[in-house]
């Protein structure tokens, strides 16, 4: 039932560590590994060496000198940089002798030379490595008089990240993570001697998802956040450590606020996550939080605009409608975004009421029996073997996630196998890459597995399968059939399931995954058809969601009464007859699920906006009007009634690892039958549609975020350049993209990753809409693309 | 102005076949792009990234690092004038004073006609001859203001066009390597036994 990260091992002695040294350090006899530098064992040690270049994820470069440490040498005493430096079995390091101390003075004398000493209006002040460091380690005084460097203040390197030349020391930390970490050496060093600064390529943004956490590792001001320019002094911010839930990767976090306001969220380094790293859209939507367009009081649809509402009319108002709904036109589509509890909570009222039609997907994701596979984690994939991809570009919807299967392949840990319609941004790390056409993706991986040297690599070691929704204009049924095709292939192949919303695993797993195949589309259907009385949107937006945007708006439409429990008025919300203001990200305690099923705890920070409540006391409250008292008044409740019904999640919630490296918990989930639907062949004139998305749209946390709403790249269809030749369209000219349900118009853009007969449109962007021509009943979508 | 034309993309990828990788090519590529244009241009750097796999900006900080690859569009000739001890000491001020005078530009300037920049240099390694300057790399010896005027008008005149291609060409005869030819690098990764020159002894 469940697993945790460590399953106990026979208890013996363990045998000797082949890898193990022993070193002194000042005088202490402490113990390391065979390749630790010395920086690190020092580390773990508790003997703090000062340093700025050296960062535990990124190769050691020497850049700062300030790690000098003294080692017994064949000649006496020799200075060596300690995060350079290995260790050696018997090796004497001093870090306290006076000439390691006047080697660190020195070092922090030359580095303030040219820094200027504007820490009172610097960012970082008050959490500065260089302010700090100058004043345990510096000699408290300076030789330099004369006039310092001077550059152009503050210049925006991209839309979230300011550089200051003039603050910079030049570690390379900035420029080691874009190129090492990131994979987008979008800045460097230029110029040289006195003039070396960082930059990007002349009117080249340093655009990396990833620009933030240079922001982070910064050991001086020189580069600063956007979103996060002097609104805080670091000794005004409160902490706590929390998980971001913005995608399914669930990195771990510490939000900090100040005066009741979110101003920041900072990585923290959780070993089996996320290594520390953010993405930028997780880190900066904390601005949606705080957004002045928050839903704050409970509204009652009248005519054709809202009324606020007292909550208690609002909840008499829906606990009467539900009453007399009549058996199973009950529906409740949502729950991924909020807590586990509120999953849990919701999943407890819908028992009560026999609610049968629950989805916490919206036709957008895989199956839940994807967690019936023998499952994996994270580091499992990243440890060794065979990652086979079939999966959406991880960059764009699992950024993080990413970062650890590039590294991993980058240190030639695994080897991956990717299949996709497009190129990816995993695609120049993969040992093989194919393309395929969609609707083709279970029988090309059938003849990948047939190669000789793909089967021998699947042989030599553990295979894990990267499974998600590549493309939202193609059934997720084929998909499912490419992942049974390779278990089929390698029984014991294990399955990372890569459902893209924040809490989406653990909603499914604790009750709001579908029932009889009542899926969101079966829902909707019934909706547009009369079957739904009530329909409850639990932090979901199916009208901007929903591939199928015909069968969103008919269910909506179709539907006698619909509820919304969101943050935000959003587009399905406007059309609700009952709105009630959510507590949003930051706002309320609880637990969340990863894809890998780990559990962690998401935390308050600040005051519930208005007078929202979390999804749980909702449904709490409304289990309470209808008769069925759940006996929860406290969150503390909701996790003792989790604990006896889930046991799994029961453990997991009161544990303490949740507040670091989270409980990884597998529910048994059952097994569904996988159905290959039929592809017609696409005709020589048409495109085969890809929808997929990138890591910037329209979802609502970045849309109400001022500083990534403007990200998005815009809607668009990408095709290859002599498909473009045969269209007779330019780049950039708007044509005509159609098929027997509807038209739309976008501008064409080229790209020789795009394989010819392919079109490429990005999900939900600002313009056009493209769903327009999908329906949920089509295996494939093909397309007509016409100049205008 | 602008990428590699057709002609030099071809020579590019000869020359990158020479590199077990290839942004090893990234400085000969540079040469090429300054040879085309007489400086290198955004474009060609982007292009540059392109060919070898870099990003521009990685490009941009390799080039950035070296004085002799211009960013700016500079004159058909470049007059490097040493500034260093020994042509300091024999006259090498009074020769800058005076070439800014005969070109009616300052130090760092280009001529209107766009013929001539001027532009002061570090130690050419021509100490014994002093005080030296360098056009377009070739060096002039010993040099008074008479022969310096006499060298202005050279330039003009085109006097001088065979003995001093345009600012950016580094040789006008390009040396050819056929593929057999070459030393067949290895990638440092690749490489499994020490160098030749140790006869398998052991490096300390």
């Amino acid at each position: 039932m469940t697993t945790t990260e460590n399953p106990t091992e026979d208890m013996q002695v363990p045998e000797p560590d082949p890898n193990a040294v022993s070193i002194t350090i000042n005088g202490r006899t402490v113990s390391a590994r065979k390749g630790d530098l010395i920086i690190a064992a020092a580390d773990n040690a508790n003997e703090y060496i000062p340093r700025f270049c050296y960062h535990p994820r990124m190769s050691p470069v020497g850049m700062c000198r300030q790690c000098l440490v003294e080692v017994e040498g064949p000649r006496g005493p020799m200075m060596v940089v300690s995060c350079m430096t290995p260790v050696a079995d018997g090796q004497i390091v001093r870090t306290d002798t006076p000439q390691v101390k006047r080697a660190h003075e020195g070092i922090l004398e030359l580095l303030l030379a040219n820094h200027p000493l504007d820490c009172p209006v610097c960012d970082k002040g008050g959490e500065c490595p260089l302010q700090d460091q100058a004043f345990s380690h510096g000699a408290g005084e300076s030789r330099f008089v004369e006039e310092k460097r001077h550059y152009e203040k503050p210049i925006a390197i991209s839309d979230l990240v300011y550089l200051d030349r003039e603050r910079c020391i030049l570690c390379d930390r900035c420029t080691r993570f874009a190129d090492e970490v990131a994979g987008d050496p979008l800045i460097s060093f230029t110029q040289r001697g006195n003039n070396t600064q960082v930059m990007t390529f002349p009117d080249e943004p340093f655009a990396s998802y990833f620009s933030g956490n240079t922001v982070q590792i910064c050991p001086v001001g020189a580069l600063t956040a956007q979103p996060y320019r002097f609104k805080a002094r670091p000794w005004d911010l409160e902490q706590r450590e929390s998980t971001c839930t913005t995608c399914s990767v669930g990195c771990r976090t510490v939000v900090q606020s100040s005066r009741d306001e979110l101003l920041r969220y900072q990585g923290v380094d959780s070993d089996p996550v996320n290594w520390g790293w953010l993405c930028d859209r997780g880190r900066f939507n904390f601005e949606s939080t705080n957004s002045e367009d928050r839903l704050v009081s409970p509204q009652k649809k009248s005519g054709d605009s809202f009324d606020a509402v007292s909550w208690s009319d609002a909840m008499e108002t829906i606990a009467r409608t539900l009453r007399l709904a009549t058996s199973g036109s009950i529906a409740i589509l949502g729950g991924a975004r909020g807590t586990n509890e509120d999953a849990f909570m919701w999943a407890t009222l819908a028992d009560a009421l026999n609610v049968r039609m629950r989805d916490a997907q919206v036709g957008d994701g895989l199956p839940s029996s994807v967690f019936s596979y023998p499952q994996a984690t994270i580091s499992s994939a990243c440890d060794a073997g065979t990652v086979i991809l079939l999966a959406p570009d991880l960059k764009e919807e699992l950024p993080v996630l990413h970062l650890r299967l590039k590294d991993a392949a980058d240190k030639k840990r695994i080897k991956i196998i990717e299949v996709s319609s497009h190129e990816s941004g995993l695609t120049k790390h993969a040992w093989r890459s194919v393309r395929c056409e969609p609707g083709t993706s279970h029988t090309t991986i059938q003849q990948l597995l047939q190669d000789s040297m793909v089967a021998s690599q699947l042989a030599s070691g553990p295979v894990t399968i990267v499974a998600g929704r590549a493309n939202l204009a193609e059934s997720e049924m084929l998909m499912m059939a490419a992942v049974e095709a390779v278990l089929s292939t390698s029984p014991q192949a294990t399955v990372l399931p890569v459902l893209r919303r924040g809490n989406v695993r653990g909603a499914l797993s604790l009750g709001l995954s579908p029932q009889d195949s009542n899926d969101a589309v079966a829902i909707m259907e019934s909706a547009a058809n009369g079957g739904v009385d009530c329909l409850i949107l639990l932090g979901v937006d199916p009208m901007n969601d929903m591939p199928d945007a015909d069968l969103a708006r008919r269910g909506i439409a179709g539907a006698r009464f619909v509820v919304a429990i969101d943050t935000f008025l959003t587009q399905s919300a406007a059309h609700a007859d009952i709105v009630l203001p959510a507590a949003a990200y930051g706002e309320k305690d609880g637990t969340t699920t990863n894809l890998e099923g780990r559990v962690t705890n998401v935390v308050q920070k600040v005051t519930a906006r208005g007078t929202s409540r979390a999804d749980w006391m909702i449904a709490a409250e409304l289990a309470d009007l209808l008769g069925h008292d759940t006996g929860v008044t406290t969150l503390a409740d909701v996790q003792k009634l989790m604990a006896q019904k889930v046991p799994g999640y029961g453990q997991a919630t009161t544990s303490v690892s949740v507040k670091r490296d989270g409980v990884v918990v597998t529910l048994p989930t059952p097994k569904v039958a996988v159905s290959v639907p039929s592809v017609t062949p696409r005709d020589s004139y048409g495109f085969r549609l890809d929808l997929s998305r990138k890591l910037y749209d329209r979802a609502i946390g970045t849309l109400t975020s001022p500083s990534l709403s403007e990200l998005a790249q815009g809607a668009s269809v990408c095709i290859h350049p002599l498909d473009l030749d045969r269209v007779g369209a330019q780049v950039g000219a708007t044509v005509k993209v159609s098929n027997a349900h509807s038209s739309v118009v976008l501008p064409v853009l080229a790209s020789e990753s795009v394989p010819r007969g392919l079109a490429v449109v990005p999900f939900n962007q600002p313009g056009a809409d493209i769903r327009e021509l999908v329906r949920h009943g089509d295996a494939v979508v093909d397309v007509r693309i016409e100049a205008i | 102005m602008a990428r590699l034309t057709e002609d030099n993309v071809r020579l590019a990828k000869e020359i990158i076949g020479r590199y077990p990788k290839p942004r090893s090519a990234t400085i000969p590529l540079l040469h090429l792009a300054q040879e085309q244009d007489g400086f290198i241009t955004n474009d060609a750097m982007a292009h540059i990234g392109e060919l070898v796999g870099a990003t521009s900006a990685e490009v941009y900080g390799t080039a950035s690092f070296y004085e002799m690859f211009k960013f700016e569009p500079v004159g058909k000739y470049l007059i490097n004038i040493c500034g260093t001890m020994s042509c300091a000491l024999m006259g090498g001020e009074e020769l800058m004073h005076h070439a800014e005078d005969r070109l009616g530009i300052k130090m760092g300037g280009t001529t209107a006609d766009g013929l001539i920049t001027l532009e002061r240099a570090e130690c050419q390694a021509a100490c014994t001859e002093a005080p030296c300057l360098q056009v377009n790399y070739r060096y002039r010896f010993r040099v008074t203001s008479e022969n310096f005027d006499t060298l202005v008008d050279q330039l003009q005149s085109g006097a001088l066009s065979d003995e001093i291609p345009p600012h950016g060409t580094m040789a006008r005869v390009r040396q050819h390597i056929p593929a057999d030819k070459g030393v067949g690098a290895k990638a440092p990764e690749d490489v499994s036994e020490g160098p030749a020159w140790l006869n398998g002894k052991a490096a300390l």
